[in-house]
């Protein structure tokens, strides 16, 4: 090395060999030498516990701030949900924070009803205009008028001004298009509905069953954890899903069913546990009822009568069944979330509420725990409102639905629709949740609306639900604004607080404030006596007198341990009319339903089509989260799976087949388009069924980065099957063929 | 005793949900299109019968290093524990570097300079976990001392079957994927 | 059947990694050229005997080679600010640190030798063009003239170095299957004689050097294809990887520009057409060395644009 730069030196090249001398020892002199540890320097100069509102779980972060900004966000530790640990959604807010196409001022409809041409005004002449609104509508036609959509903790400050106004049509999507036949289920079984976040003890099952649930796709942070532990402890999982998902990666057995037939699957398991002596015998002769009626009615579902229906082998039926049952109690079905697939989902929940019974797993360890809630008190003020002098109007008329112990969301919307129910709707206001990607049918929601008097939009962004109303008021995100404490129920119990950690930007304002404002417009002031989220939350922790100060420096308060299972000394107790888990549902009978789960066949789509089948990205919440660039980054776009193989064979495409990754369009049964999206092709697929993420092909201008990316499963679901139990949309009966993307374009 | 940095990625926990590649983009102050780890999903067989393998992966700091060597100016260079870092101010952008690396863990910074995973070495020095490793929901990444067989990382690759990403390439790459 | 999902979405990295874009070969062209000239001018300019005007000027296109290649190696680095980087270390290890070392040896010495091959007059006419540095320029003529056979050594030492440097800069990076063969230094080597061979060929040298250049070129094409059979029979038989990569050039999608352009246009069709005109069968032109330069660049843009594959 010296040799070569003393050479260069000989030879004379008076450039060459002064920056030689400068590479040897000159470099220290100068300092040039060292190689300092890069740090980026994002941790805050505050760190601000909060809680996260990029889904609706409600994990406890740490945001960072720094001059002023938000740098990064982090999991709370303390806090029992998140544990230290986040999701990508929840580590991405500061992309929902600063996105460039947020909400800036309040609009004004300035055209017809959904051009999206609107105009920017003060919130003085934005809440004056909601106002005159909802007074012509009560002079009208009464308060009642009025619906909440409301998806987020946000919806809460809302959810007291419809109290304050008379209105008892609050209702969210997240009922009757999601989790809706499992809460009808449970509560028909074990006198419980589940509730969020679910009651699982996933942590310490010895085997997790999940039927249609791709739980790690769909990011449940808690339930993620805990199903991350439970198989670093070898616990064994049992995955039925027509799509390899990533959960069925990890199963022992992934049972590739045929869409539409897992109530004959769950009968075949119910089959063999009984007929094999599997099921927990002591447990139910204690708590349950009908476990002849159960017995008898099973008696023929064995895994070959099965097996002819679901497309499965009957020996991977058995074996499985056999893995479930030896692994009791400690046993877990996994309830699933998304649960409106087709119309008899209240009776596929029911099936699996039986073989939690069957497996003893209620109530017990690695089961279905006992959970509740940090008690905490309400604001006191004098003089509650008066009730409502009409109910809710969520069911058409002839008395449908009876078991929906929820609000219907698209009932809902036909009930604005005039003359479909008691009384028609005649205003909306929208927190927080785009009905049109929630939705089905969505010509049918557009006609909804425009039947309307009076739309409000309350969001950070403008999502395509903007479009269509006709004041949108922009809400400050949640890392702008302090809310309500919460207070889920979970095995420990909590209270979480949201705190802003910087002020809003541009002139969005927080939910309590919008609220608060349009309140005083409408002669509703005195519902609202305090003067701010933070007063609202201290006042009602003081009333028990627990510390604001402790919550606000950690963002949570625990409770004291509860037992939470039978081990635990939480005794086995079940709030059905018998008191007793109702294997045998006496209640559905009386209703004139099956009183135990029936398998019915399913209608077949019209050939050469696909059933169309819908999830989720671990990266992105329904379609709130596609606009955030951040999140975009390692999931930009959806796509639709296809089986590679049925590709190779697909009808009309015989001269050339479809490449991976080209762009296709999707034609549903009744003609409906999708936007262009890339196909996957891909072996992790039945060849009878597609699947594509949910939320995409969104058709909001205003958000620059969505608008058009993908395709919406939303869009050609143009059809449902309602549940006749509880009113869910049954979505995927929908069938969709391929056309090339250029071709139609 | 030398500390020797490492990771182990347990495919069997790891669901692929990139909140590793999110929360490392924050920490780190990432442009978009950069990326110091990112999610690899690697499926073998035939309908029904598959195999699926979720890697999150980034910058194997080789013990090894062909980057290191690669570089004219000393800019890519052999830091604490054996973590392999670039610094921006040595750096000319030649990518000599990024060519040498079988694993395409380096991508040019719009500032110029070559960036890669640091294994988050400004928090190990303060005692915290990588940012990755941090947030993890899966708790499939562990980082410690290979050098210390007490530490969590050398038990787990001490116990578990494992694989490195091309071993024929001779880097002896310092993260190890739990199978 | 296996699928791969990368969830990264970096165009400069996915989906296949091409860090170095037309920079890099126009810069492993030139460099090579440069050499090429430095070698084949020295040994010309050594030999006795009458030499033409423009042989005596030529050996002044190796500065002038390398500069266009410092700057197109300037193009490609991103971080320009800290260029001068390069000159504070130098890293046995790299061969980019090599090159950029030797790149400023090859000033001075081609310069000196460039300088040295003028006779009185033509030095004499150049002082005269440089206003006061023609003293500098009448004071290294003179120390060049006394010191000719030793710049000479000095002049096919660092030509030599520079084009194998050329080569190497890709063997070391073993990360690259098409690249890592030791015989990708000498292919270069050769392949930088023959272009600068060629490129010496286009400007008016008589017809005796213009024959010896013609005679060197064709050996130095012969040597070449001997090379690169050697050295795609040596990845094709390796490992699997080096089987891949041999594939590439073979049969996959650099296929057909390598055979046309390097092994046609580049070797097959300027050897043809020399050995004609050496035998007097056809007219002298500039259509060999033309198609010699054309297959060079060819070459060094497949070679590092497959190998990145």
């Amino acid at each position: 090395m010296t040799m070569s730069r003393r050479q260069f030196i000989k030879i004379g090249a008076a450039g060459a060999g002064s920056a030689g001398l400068a590479s040897g020892l000159g470099t220290r002199w100068w300092g040039l030498d060292g190689d300092p540890t890069p740090d980026p320097r994002t941790d805050g100069d505050r760190v601000v516990a909060s809680y996260c509102e990029l889904c609706f779980w409600g994990c406890g972060v740490l945001a960072h701030v720094k001059e002023g900004r938000v740098t990064k966000i982090t999991g709370n530790p303390a806090h029992p949900l998140s544990r230290g640990m986040l999701c990508p959604r929840g580590a991405g807010g500061t992309g929902l924070l600063y996105d460039p196409d947020r909400l800036k001022k309040p609009l004004l409809r300035r055209s017809k009803r959904g051009e999206d041409l609107f105009e920017e005004v003060s919130w003085d002449a934005a809440l004056g205009k909601v106002a005159e609104g909802l007074e012509k509508v009560k002079q009208r036609h009464g308060p009642e008028a009025l619906a909440l959509f409301t998806h987020g903790s946000g919806g809460v400050w809302f959810k007291q001004f419809m109290k304050a106004w008379g209105s008892p049509n609050i209702g969210a999507p997240s009922y009757a298009q999601c989790r809706g036949p499992r809460e009808a289920a449970f509560q028909l079984t074990f006198g419980t509905p589940l509730g969020s976040p679910e009651p699982l003890d996933i942590a310490n099952a010895r085997c997790v069953t999940l039927i249609g649930s791709h739980l790690g796709e769909n990011m449940h942070n808690t339930q993620v954890q805990e199903l991350a532990e439970a198989l670093g402890k070898g616990a064994q999982l049992v995955v039925v899903d027509p799509r390899f998902s990533v959960a069925a990666g990890k199963a022992r057995y992934w049972l590739p069913i045929k869409p539409g037939t897992d109530i004959a699957l769950l009968l075949a398991w119910s089959h063999v546990l009984l007929a094999e002596g599997l099921h927990d015998a002591a447990y139910l002769a204690a708590h349950a009822s009908g476990l002849d009626e159960l017995k008898a009615h099973v008696a023929t579902a064995t895994p070959e009568w099965a097996a002819t229906i679901t497309g499965l082998d009957p020996g991977l039926i058995r074996d499985s069944a056999r893995l479930i049952g030896a692994s009791r109690p400690a046993s877990l079905i996994h309830p699933g979330r998304h649960t409106v697939w087709y119309g008899d989902d209240t009776q596929r929940e029911r099936a699996m509420a039986i073989l939690v019974a069957l497996l003893g797993n209620w109530g017990r360890r690695g089961g279905y725990l006992k959970h509740d809630r940090f008690p905490l008190a309400g604001y006191p003020h004098a003089g509650a409102p008066p009730p409502p002098s009409r109910a809710r109007v969520d069911r058409p008329k002839g008395g449908l639905y009876p078991l929906a112990n929820e609000v219907l969301a698209s009932g809902l919307c036909d009930a604005s629709r005039p003359g479909q129910s008691l009384y028609d709707l005649k205003a909306w206001l929208v927190y927080g949740c785009n009905l049109v990607q929630a939705m089905p049918d969505r010509p049918r929601l557009l006609e909804a609306i425009q039947q309307l008097e009076l739309l409000v939009a309350v969001d950070v962004l403008p999502a395509e639900i903007c479009g269509w109303a006709d004041v949108v008021l922009p809400e400050a995100t949640y890392l702008e604004r302090d809310d309500d404490a919460w207070n889920g129920a979970w095995r420990r119990p909590f209270i979480a607080v949201r705190q802003a950690a910087v002020p809003p930007m541009y002139d969005s304002k927080p939910g309590w404030w919008i609220v608060k404002e349009l309140a005083g417009k409408v002669g509703l002031a005195d519902h609202f006596p305090w003067t701010d989220a933070r007063e609202f939350v201290k006042t009602r922790l003081a009333v028990k007198g627990q510390s604001w100060e402790a919550l606000s420096s950690t963002g949570v308060l625990l409770g004291p341990e509860i037992p939470t299972c039978e081990e635990e000394g939480a005794p086995l107790t079940f709030e059905t009319e018998s008191g007793k888990i109702e294997l045998y549902s006496k209640e559905l009978a009386d209703l004139d339903f099956d009183p135990l789960p029936v398998y019915r066949p399913q209608e077949e789509g019209p050939p050469g089509s696909f059933r169309l089948l819908s999830g989720r990205s671990p990266l992105h919440s329904f379609g709130r989260t596609v606009n955030n660039r951040l999140l975009a980054e390692p999931y930009p776009e959806n796509e639709v799976w296809l089986n590679a193989d049925a590709a190779a064979h697909l009808a009309g495409f015989e001269a050339r087949p479809l490449a991976q990754g080209e762009r296709v369009v999707l034609v549903n049964q009744d003609g409906v388009r999708s936007t262009p999206v890339k196909v996957k092709l891909t072996q992790r697929i039945r060849n009878d069924c597609v699947y594509m993420v949910h939320g995409w092909g969104q058709t909001a201008r205003g958000q620059r980065y969505a608008f058009g990316r993908g395709a919406s499963d939303a869009l050609l679901t143009s059809r449902v099957k309602i549940d006749p139990i509880m009113g869910g949309t049954g979505m995927n009966v929908n069938f969709v063929r391929f056309e090339r993307a250029v071709e139609t374009a | 005793m030398t500390r020797r940095y490492a990771m182990a990625v347990d495919t069997r926990r790891c669901v692929g949900c990139n909140a590793c590649v999110i929360s490392c983009k924050t920490e780190n102050d990432l442009p978009s299109g950069g990326f110091r780890d990112w999610i690899v999903q690697e499926v073998h067989g035939q309908f029904p019968s598959l195999t699926l393998q979720i890697r999150s992966e980034r910058c194997n700091h080789c013990a090894e290093t062909p980057c290191v060597a690669a570089c004219p100016t000393g800019a890519s260079h052999v830091a604490a524990g054996g973590t392999v870092l670039v610094n921006r101010r040595k750096c000319t952008g030649c990518k000599a570097c990024m060519v040498a690396c079988p694993y395409g863990a380096r991508w040019v910074h719009p500032d110029g300079h070559v960036d890669k995973c640091t294994f988050c070495l400004h928090r190990v020095e303060r005692g915290q976990p990588p940012a990755c490793v941090e947030t993890c929901p899966t708790r499939s990444l562990t980082f410690g001392d290979l050098a210390d067989p007490a530490s969590p990382v050398a038990r787990l690759v001490a116990r578990r079957p494992h694989l490195v990403l091309q071993p024929e390439a001779g880097t002896r790459p310092q993260v190890f994927f739990l199978t | 059947m296996t699928e791969l999902d990368v969830a990264r979405h970096n165009p400069l990295l996915d989906p296949r990694l091409q860090a170095w874009g037309w920079e890099i070969p126009v810069y492993l062209f030139l460099g090579g050229m440069a050499a090429g000239v430095m070698i084949l001018a020295t040994l010309l300019l050594a030999r006795p005997g009458a030499r033409s005007p423009a042989l005596r000027w030529l050996p002044f296109a190796a500065p002038g080679l390398v500069t266009l290649g410092m700057l197109a190696l300037f193009l490609d680095v991103e971080h320009k600010l800290y260029v001068w980087r390069f000159y504070l270390a130098f890293r046995w290890s790299s061969p980019m640190s090599w090159g950029a070392w030797i790149l400023l040896l090859v000033y001075p010495v081609s310069l000196l030798v460039a300088l040295a091959s003028l006779d009185g007059a033509q030095a004499g006419w150049l002082a005269s063009r440089l206003g006061r540095a023609g003293r500098l320029v009448e004071a290294a003529w003179a120390m060049a003239q006394r010191h000719a056979a030793g710049l000479r050594v000095a002049s096919l030492a660092t030509g030599a170095g520079l084009g194998l440097y050329t080569g190497v800069l890709l063997s070391t990076l073993a990360a690259r299957a098409l690249w890592s063969s030791a015989l990708l230094g000498p292919i270069f080597l050769v392949s930088g004689l023959s272009t600068g061979a060629a490129l010496l060929m286009l400007f008016p040298v008589n017809s005796e050097e213009r024959h010896l250049l013609a005679r060197w070129d064709l050996w130095a094409i012969g040597t070449e294809a001997i090379l690169l059979l050697l050295f795609l029979v040596g990845l094709a038989s390796g490992t699997a990887t080096g089987q891949a990569a041999a594939g590439l050039l073979l049969g996959g999608p650099y296929a057909t520009a390598f055979w046309l352009l390097v092994v046609g246009a580049g070797l097959a069709l300027p050897a043809l057409l020399e050995l004609l005109e050496g035998r007097r069968l056809l007219r002298v032109t500039p259509a060999a060395p033309a198609l010699v330069l054309v297959g060079g660049l060819a070459l060094r843009f497949i070679l590092v644009s497959a190998g990145q594959t």
